[in-house]
């Protein structure tokens, strides 16, 4: 096999029999039942189903946001519910970035800061460098200084991205990114993100209602019911 | 390290936002409030040690009120210590028609030992700072020197004469410095300096006379002690020694007094911006929520968290209280100025130490009330990233605000200076703050019955504060104790202290005089006659000292309390009568009949009695020019000292003192348009002392209105406090209020519909601070007449006018003000926004 083969072959993510229950009062609601998932690196799945069908807790559970009843995830290679709540933060600062479908962005700092935050939260010096760098690559060179509320949809879209591929993630999850966003904006951050992913070798894992999106992965996973039917 | 970094620049851009304004200002607000009485106290503390020795006039003082017995100065002399006599009394000095009490103080060659008399030969009016000189020695035989107050008083400039007692005297210059002059509470009195030498020939000291003498001593500080630890042993009652740590007891218990009511009145602020602060922090926290959960999400542990808002915090709270206290610094300076009269020196700068204590105080208010929120902001799960409704971590929490208060009590039990006070100044707050909210919670359900009058905008503006009426209420108390603290001192500086002069029924006597001599009294009755005046009642008093309560030696130790001290130091006024005097109450035991067997028996004034610790049936022992006199207390009195007749703390039953040595005091009316009389008096009868009522109540009121002037500056301080709640609540509401009007304008509400509505939510507000605050002023000032001034208090409707129209103007305005930019969002972004 070739070195990118082995790559490729190596399970970046990997989902042991992950179920997640939750108590609502008299009974338990099983969320999640018996996931099984292996993805490798480099791969971009899209994981889609209609609402309620556990997309989202799939997500969190797989970055280690949440905690399963049952079953085990490796990120990595690394059992992350045998780490603990710290550990598992300072693994996602690692290995992960984030993007949401409401951008998530901090109101009281501006573009730059937003995106320095996570090197900062990681003791990287000179974050300021390679924030502004990426913001300039998002095409918001203009915009350092602004604050989420001075920016459109969009454009916070766009900070969130930086904010995401800033600190050289092996894996990007997003919950929704064009969610908020009408066609054309949301096919411009499509198209962003999937530049970034290609130029850095980052494994994509996203949670989309958004068949444009979805077509664009390597890799669809269709949930319902809290299983993966597809 | 790096967290600190990171933790400065969130501050940064925190600040920037505008998340940090309330609790910065509430912060300073409390700070400076505790600073400004702190650095006031402290410059007056340092004015005393520091100048202590300048204030004696010596190293060490020898005080009796009799000829101090030469063994003190002749063990002086062996130790080659300098030594120098004063004998200071009051009397009355007189030019031409002028008369007035002064403080005569008659030095021997040598005085001052220590700190110098600064002098001036002219004080025109042109000048009003006097070109001074130090001076050499002591006025020569035949002069004195005099102080401003006298030369103003008596219309006198250097040159020219003067009467003290039997003698004329030359004014030879004027005193512009002396020792035992420069810090002092209420120097009521003019002086005038002598020498020791002509104080026979004025003829002023006779029995009975009110006089101290001073044995001032100098030297080798090893001498000075030895002295010190010999004359303790030589002490007799009446005798007591003063050196420069223990110079000016009463000043410095006056201070104490003084210093513990202004920093509980700065409390008031404290407590007042704690409750800006929770709101704050409570906003701070919710706004932070989203915040903690991505940085979780990214990476940071709990403890990165936990220490990045601990820095935060503790930066933030150095900072804002760091500005507190310089704003402290500034306004103390006008404190200063307000008690000028009272204060009479030059401060020197104060120490930092009040500046640390404000500091300390900053971060236990800020700490107290942010670090169980700030735990539980750690705690915040990542998971809220993708679940808003995740992870509401119960920010309203009993035990967060629990901890909050137990930081606030520590902080008044250390105000205080003592557990039993800060725990009581505490509870009396907390029970004033309930009493409050149940006043405002019944006035809220009141006006709720009323929901359906009246426009439009009255019912929205009582939605809204029934929909938030917890925080209505905070808001009302908070503003309305800052309110009732004005109020009140406005009251006493006017309507009470107008009603306690008015009280006095016409005719109240309002001259004393002091020191008639038995062989004077047929001379004075004649005086009186001749002037068609009416004979003044002339009772009888022996001055002893009390020395044994039953037959136990009474002793003064370092911890004896001040008053008790003050009173066994000095003699006691001894009278005696066969009935009770009309504005006398027995309380206890009972007055003696003529038919009871004789017996040594005394009735002794309640207060008194409590203070020096005696009670019906003890013994007491006085010591009366050296001999011993013994009396069994029968009876306990309450006497009513406003009707301004002459009383006495202790009356015995007649046929008991006759034989020692006598004098006499009288009060009498003497109508304003008779003056004149005064003077012939004082030049007949130059031993006399008279005590113009008058002029020491003004003395009083001067005082009162100046303290007050002082409080109400303090509280000042609580009513920027209550405005910085009502802003932190507006703008904790600020969201609602945002979404709010752009439903309403969506719906097609006019922007002056709006603003009608809110400003009938602050107007119904400001009417309960109004309320708040004449209710409590109301009752405050109740007591405050009942209990400190003794008139019947008179309702003044003033109160609640200003009150009501102080709260809904003030809140109002201040409310809009506040709500200014909520309606400067267009709906439509508002909406896409909350979307």
């Amino acid at each position: 096999m070739t070195n990118r083969a082995v790559q490729q072959a190596y399970h970046i993510v990997r989902a042991n029999a992950l179920t997640k229950q939750v108590n609502t009062g008299d009974n338990q609601l099983t969320i999640l039942q018996d996931i099984n998932l292996e993805v490798n690196a480099g791969e971009s799945i899209a994981i889609v189903g209609a609402s309620g069908s556990g997309k989202s807790t799939l997500l969190g559970l797989l970055a280690g946001l949440d905690v399963p009843t049952s079953g085990h995830v490796y990120l990595d290679g690394e059992d992350i519910f045998l780490l603990d709540e710290d550990e598992r933060a300072a693994l996602r600062s690692r290995l992960l970035g984030f993007m949401f479908q409401s951008f998530q962005l901090l109101p009281a700092l501006t573009a730059i800061e937003n995106v320095m935050l996570p090197l900062e939260l990681a003791g990287v010096n000179d974050a300021r460098r390679s924030a502004q760098a990426l913001l300039e690559r998002v095409g918001l060179g203009m915009r350092l200084k602004h604050y989420p509320r001075q920016l459109s949809g969009g454009e916070q879209q766009r900070v969130a991205i930086a904010r995401a591929f800033v600190t050289q993630p092996k894996m990007l999850f997003a919950d929704e990114p064009t969610g908020n966003l009408d066609f054309a904006t949301g096919a411009q951050i499509i198209e962003l993100m999937f530049e970034l992913n290609r130029e850095r070798g980052t494994t994509l894992l996203l949670v989309t209602h958004d068949e444009a999106l979805s077509n664009r992965c390597s890799r669809r996973i269709r949930m319902a019911s809290g299983r993966i039917v597809d | 390290m790096y967290l600190s970094r990171l933790s400065l620049r969130m501050l940064r851009r925190d600040w920037r936002a505008g998340e940090l304004r309330i609790l910065v200002l509430a912060l300073m607000i409390a700070v400076s409030s505790i600073t400004t009485v702190g650095f006031f106290a402290d410059r007056v503390q340092l004015a005393l040690s520091r100048e202590s020795n300048r204030l004696l006039g010596a190293d060490l003082l020898i005080i009796g009120d009799r000829p101090l017995p030469a063994h003190y100065a002749d063990k002086a002399e062996q130790l080659e210590l300098m030594t120098a006599t004063l004998i200071k009394f009051p009397s009355m000095t007189s030019k031409e028609e002028n008369n007035l009490l002064a403080e005569i103080r008659a030095v021997s060659p040598g005085y001052p030992l220590r700190g110098e008399l600064r002098l001036a030969d002219d004080a025109s009016e042109t000048i009003t700072e006097p070109v001074t000189r130090g001076a050499q020695g002591i006025p020569s035989p035949g002069t004195v020197w005099i102080d401003e107050k006298l030369m103003a008083g008596l219309d006198i400039m250097p040159g020219e004469e003067l009467a003290v007692g039997a003698t004329q005297m030359t004014v030879a210059a004027l005193v512009t410095r002396e020792p035992d002059y420069s810090v002092g509470f209420i120097n009521l009195g003019p002086r005038l300096l002598m020498n020791a030498a002509d104080l026979a020939a004025t003829d002023l000291i006779q029995p009975g006379s009110r006089v101290t003498y001073q044995l001032l001593l100098a030297g080798e500080e090893e001498r000075i002690a030895e002295f010190r630890s010999w004359a303790q042993t030589q002490l007799v009652p009446g005798q007591r020694i003063e050196g420069i740590r223990d110079a000016r007891p009463e000043i410095r218990s006056a201070l104490e007094r003084a210093e513990k009511f202004l920093s509980l009145a700065a409390l008031a602020s404290v407590v007042v911006a704690a409750a800006a602060v929770a709101l704050a922090v409570r906003r701070f926290i919710q706004r932070h929520l989203d915040g903690c959960a991505i940085m979780r999400c990214l990476g940071a542990s709990q403890s990165t968290i936990l220490r990045l808002y601990l820095y935060h915090f503790a930066t933030l709270g150095l900072l804002a209280s760091g500005l507190g206290c310089l704003l402290g610094f500034v306004a103390q300076e006008f404190l200063s100025r307000w008690l000028a009269g009272i204060v009479e020196t030059s401060l020197p700068l104060p120490s930092g130490l009040p500046a640390v204590h404000g500091l300390l105080s900053g971060m236990v208010l800020l700490l107290g009330f942010s670090l169980p929120p700030l735990l539980n902001l750690r705690r915040v799960p990542a998971l809220r990233v993708l679940r808003r409704d995740s992870g509401m971590t119960n920010l309203h929490g009993l035990a967060g605000y629990a901890f909050g208060l137990l930081a606030l009590s520590l902080l008044f039990i250390w105000e205080a200076g003592e557990l039993r006070l800060g725990v009581m100044v505490m509870l009396g707050f907390l029970a004033a703050v309930a009493v409050f909210a149940l006043l405002g919670w019944v006035v809220i359900k009141l006006l709720l019955l009323m929901r359906q009058q009246g426009a439009n905008a009255w019912r929205y503006g009582l939605a809204n504060i029934r929909r938030r009426t917890i925080a209505s209420l905070v808001q009302a108390i908070a503003l309305g104790l800052g309110l009732m603290a004005m109020l009140v001192l406005t009251l006493i500086q006017g309507d009470l202290l107008k009603d306690w002069r008015t009280s006095l029924p016409p005719n109240t006597p309002n001259r004393f005089l002091i020191n008639i001599q038995p062989d004077q009294l047929q001379s004075l009755a004649e005086f009186f006659a001749q002037r068609d005046m009416r004979q003044p009642d002339l009772n009888p008093m022996v001055r002893g000292r009390l020395v044994a309560i039953n037959e136990q030696p009474v002793r003064i130790s370092d911890d004896t309390e001040t008053r008790k001290k003050q009173l066994l130091n000095r003699e006691f006024n001894l009278s005696w009568a066969d009935e009770l005097q009309a504005d006398n109450e027995i309380v206890a035991g009972r007055w003696w009949q003529s038919e009871d067997a004789l017996a040594n028996e005394l009735s002794i004034e309640e207060e008194i009695a409590e203070t020096i610790g005696v009670k019906l049936g003890d013994q007491v022992t006085f010591d009366i020019a050296g001999s011993l006199f013994s009396a069994t207390i029968t009876s306990l009195r309450k006497v009513d000292w406003d009707t301004f007749r002459v009383n006495f703390f202790v009356v015995v039953r007649p046929g008991q003192l006759e034989a020692y040595p006598i004098n006499y005091v009288t009060s009498f009316y003497l109508p304003p348009s008779q003056t004149g009389i005064m003077h012939e008096l004082v030049r007949n009868f130059p031993n006399l002392l008279v005590i113009d009522v008058a002029a020491v109540i003004e003395q009083v009121q001067k005082m009162i209105a100046q303290v007050s002037s002082a409080i109400e500056f303090v509280f000042v301080f609580t009513l920027l406090a209550g405005f910085i709640v009502l802003y932190a609540a507006i703008t904790a509401t600020q969201d609602e209020r945002i979404y709010e009007a752009a439903i309403f304008r969506t719906l097609g509400a006019k922007r002056r519909q709006l603003i009608r509505a809110w400003a009938a939510e602050f107007a119904i507000l400001g009417g309960l601070v109004g309320i708040f605050a004449s209710a409590g002023a109301t009752v405050l000032g109740h007591v405050i007449a009942k209990y400190a001034l003794h008139v019947s208090y008179t309702f003044t409707p003033w109160i609640w006018l200003a009150g009501i129209l102080i709260g809904v103007i003030g809140v109002t305005i201040a409310g809009l003000l506040g709500t200014r930019s909520t309606l400067t969002h267009p709906p439509l972004w508002t909406l896409r926004r909350i979307g």
